[in-house]
């Protein structure tokens, strides 16, 4: 089997599945032409995410990826939750195929983007370089 | 219920098949190559079934030289052809965009070889131009390797034009039938056919064996070294229970195949009328000159494994030839070779079917796909731009 069964389950029964309406910050990463988009949206109170929700387009491993994400960081403090690595993602899916990984950056990118986008919206400072784009060399042209 | 739609990958081995394969290793154990009774006995099985399998494609006996497979009977033509190029002074290769990996990655290696190869366009409809194949024949042309039908999109070629073109202006003409043996009518000789692969479990045959044929006087020679079987042109004790069990299943495929095929082509009509109702889809390739059994859509704002992995899901095996099923970041180089922009070739499908499929398995495909379709167009931010407008639609 290609996929660990973690990483079924949550491609089968995606956690935090669907669109926000209100949401206070939106991040989308990823490249149609690779084949992977995900847009992320989260609702923040008194600095803690209380709701996330995602969209995706891509393969099992990167819905599986975006799933696993969102169920990381909900209920978290903003800063537990810029924390999120790829790796973090890898192990709590069991794993991914090497020519998967970068499905779990572009999850940790998701993340980061949305937050960003919250701080944008609310005028709140941030250190640009916590933001910086991730060392995939696939998601970045 | 389960559908097995992904009959160009491989196909269910033939019961006659199975059973020819089981009596062989059973009775006739023996090494073709050894002189005392129980050998020689396996030689007249071999002998048999080479020249079953001759008749069958309108070759003589001894133009059938047993392989591992398609992968090697492509390898071994081609390198061939190009080696005895070379030595009159030949160093030009000529193909098209959509050939098997078999063929791309032989003449990748050959091109850093020294040799020059030219690889053709093909239209929209997934076919190749007999006059570009003519304009691009040249006086140190060694070689014209063209499939008979495509692996993901099953185009036919107008491998007759080809042929004869190749034929009249003296040049070696090979072609990758591997998808097309079994399928439709084939006569290497009427055909004018130099040399041709083909791969046994492609027809319901077993998997590891297939035939390259090369007409008398194209040259071969030998990518394995070793003993002297197959007219000292492929070393290697022959493979005698599958080289049976190809036979047996090439027999009953092209024996029945102005039943079968008429069968399978309604059964794809009738599929591929159903899925064009999905909008925004597109069928690739031309509607008409394709494998009775192949059907491949592109379907936007989707992306194909996530396809896959719901449909075996629902009971239905495909195929796709989005990135992430090939393990490369790119789709397919044949969707890309029809003009469709990447993301628009991530959303491919793939079904191939074989007479073992029903009418009633084409109907529940038809609402199935569209179902899980709509499930990733829902959940897809691609798709979620399409829909207000933000991004224009392609197909």
């Amino acid at each position: 089997m290609l996929y660990s069964e973690k990483v079924m389950d949550h491609f089968q029964n995606p956690r935090n599945l669907g669109k926000m309406e209100d949401a206070d910050g939106i991040g989308e990463v990823g490249n149609a032409k690779c084949g992977d988009i995900m847009k992320m949206y989260i609702k923040v109170n008194d600095g803690v995410i209380t709701d996330v929700k995602f969209n995706t387009f891509g393969c099992g491993s990167a819905i599986a990826s975006s799933s696993m994400a969102t169920e990381m960081i909900k209920g978290k403090p903003i800063e537990e939750a810029l924390q999120l690595s790829n790796k973090a993602v890898v192990e709590a899916l069991d794993g991914l195929p090497t020519h998967k990984i970068h499905c779990s950056v572009l999850a940790e990118e998701a993340v980061k983007a949305a937050v960003k986008d919250y701080y944008d919206k609310n005028g709140i400072s941030y250190d640009e370089n916590e933001f910086a784009p991730g060392n995939c060399p696939h998601c970045h042209e | 219920m389960y559908i097995y739609a992904d009959n160009a990958a491989t196909t269910k081995t033939s019961p006659a098949a199975a059973a020819a394969m089981m009596k062989c290793m059973e009775e006739s154990y023996g090494n073709p190559s050894s002189l005392h009774s129980v050998g020689q006995k396996a030689a007249e099985v071999l002998q048999k079934a080479r020249e079953e399998i001759a008749a069958l494609l309108g070759a003589d006996f001894n133009e059938i030289y047993f392989t591992s497979g398609g992968s090697e009977a492509d390898n071994q033509a081609i390198r061939s052809a190009a080696l005895f190029g070379a030595k009159k002074g030949k160093k030009h290769l000529i193909s098209t965009k959509i050939e098997h990996h078999a063929v791309l990655h032989t003449l990748n290696k050959l091109e850093k070889e020294g040799f020059e190869v030219s690889l053709l366009d093909v239209g929209e409809d997934g076919i190749v131009k007999a006059q570009d194949v003519a304009d691009a024949i040249r006086e140190d042309t060694a070689l014209v390797t063209i499939m008979y039908a495509n692996n993901e999109i099953g185009t036919l070629q107008p491998i007759d034009e080809i042929a004869q073109i190749c034929h009249e202006k003296k040049v070696l003409f090979h072609t990758d039938a591997v998808q097309a043996v079994g399928h439709v009518p084939i006569n290497v000789h009427e055909q004018h056919i130099d040399m041709l692969s083909l791969s046994a479990h492609k027809f319901h045959g077993p998997r590891g064996i297939g035939v390259l044929y090369a007409r008398k006087g194209a040259p071969l020679f030998n990518l394995i070294e070793g003993g002297a079987q197959e007219r000292g042109r492929r070393a290697g004790t022959e493979n005698l229970p599958a080289i049976v069990g190809m036979a047996v299943a090439l027999k009953e495929a092209i024996d029945g195949m102005e039943t079968s095929e008429p069968k399978v082509e309604k059964l794809r009509d009738r599929l591929i009328e159903g899925l064009s109702e999905v909008p925004h889809s597109k069928l690739n390739g031309d509607p008409k000159k394709r494998l009775p059994g192949n059907v491949n859509f592109c379907f936007e704002g989707i992306e194909g494994e996530s396809l896959l992995l719901l449909l075996d899901q629902k009971g239905i095996a495909a195929s796709s030839g989005s990135a992430c099923t090939s393990g490369s970041l790119d789709p397919s180089h044949v969707l890309l070779a029809l003009g469709l922009p990447h993301e628009v070739a991530h959303g491919s499908l793939r079904l191939s079917i074989s007479e073992n499929n029903t009418e009633e398995e084409i109907e529940y495909m038809i609402k199935a796909i569209p179902e899980v379709v709509d499930y990733l167009r829902n959940i897809s931010p691609v798709w979620e731009d399409l829909e207000k407008g933000e991004k224009e639609h392609v197909i």
